[in-house]
């Protein structure tokens, strides 16, 4: 039963990254990377984060794609669709790289085939990882708040009429 | 019970269709999609480590990476649309002179 539903999720999230490495538009990439991030959300729950799945979909579906498609909202898409052809010969640098990558990545994997250690107790709530958050890593989490900060005034400075 | 590998070998194939389309992609705004396509991948393997090894410090760094995310599309968006105001394009290859 728990194959069959990371099987589903898993052939969404497939599709959903196929789609955006075939779209030329940025607008239907944008679309098909929030599909592979909602079924992720799925794959997070079967894997018992429920506080990672909760803020994909706050964070990453709710406000960093919809930056984007408010960004691609602004531009011509036409435009950028009759910019951006013709350059096939990428295509051929792309596959070797994906075959070796690909290849180096499964290799590694094909390490942690034997006794997988099956998800037992609960850990991923939010009061284990708050509590966590708040202890062991207290001085991160309050870097963070400064990197935020940087990226706020960054963006305003870089996007404001000279 | 799901193998752990098939987690991991997705968390793979996600990275690489991601970095192949940063690759092939020339117009700025997909190449930073197919980026966060790469930091979901790297994150789906960190929760998947994080769950089968019961530790839940790769929970609290994907939440980092998360962080580091809405910070690099919130500046490299700004980065966008200051090239298209001065460029009137999105082609990566048109702003290869470090200047506007």
């Amino acid at each position: 039963m728990e194959q069959l539903f990371f099987v589903i999720f898993a052939g969404i999230a497939l599709i959903g990254a196929v789609n955006l490495l075939l779209r030329r538009n940025p607008l239907y990439a944008a679309l098909s990377l929030l599909t592979t991030m909602a079924a992720l959300t799925g794959l997070y729950i079967m894997l018992k984060a429920y506080f990672i799945a909760v803020i994909q979909v706050i964070i990453y579906a709710g406000a960093i794609v919809v930056l984007f498609l408010f960004v691609i909202m602004l531009f011509n898409i036409r435009a950028v669709e009759r910019q951006t052809d013709r350059r096939g010969y990428l295509k051929w640098l792309a596959l070797p790289f994906a075959i070796i990558l690909i290849g180096q990545f499964l290799y590694i994997v094909r390490l942690f085939e034997e006794n997988p250690t099956p998800v037992g107790t609960e850990i991923g709530f939010t009061e284990a990882v708050g509590r966590k958050l708040f202890t062991a890593y207290l001085l991160p989490f309050e870097l963070t708040s400064v990197l935020i900060l940087a990226a706020i005034i960054g963006a305003v400075v870089l996007a404001q009429k000279e | 019970m799901v193998p752990m590998s098939w987690y991991l070998a997705l968390g793979a194939v996600l990275f690489t269709i991601g970095a192949v389309s940063v690759i092939v992609k020339r117009d700025i705004l997909s190449m930073l999609l197919a980026i966060e396509l790469m930091l979901n991948s790297v994150n789906l393997t960190l929760v998947t480590f994080s769950s089968y090894f019961r530790e839940l410090s790769g929970q609290i760094l994907v939440f980092f990476v998360m962080v580091v995310a809405a910070a690099e599309a919130g500046v490299g968006l700004a980065i966008v649309v200051l090239l298209f105001r001065n460029r009137q394009t999105v082609d990566v290859d048109q702003a290869s002179m470090l200047k506007l």
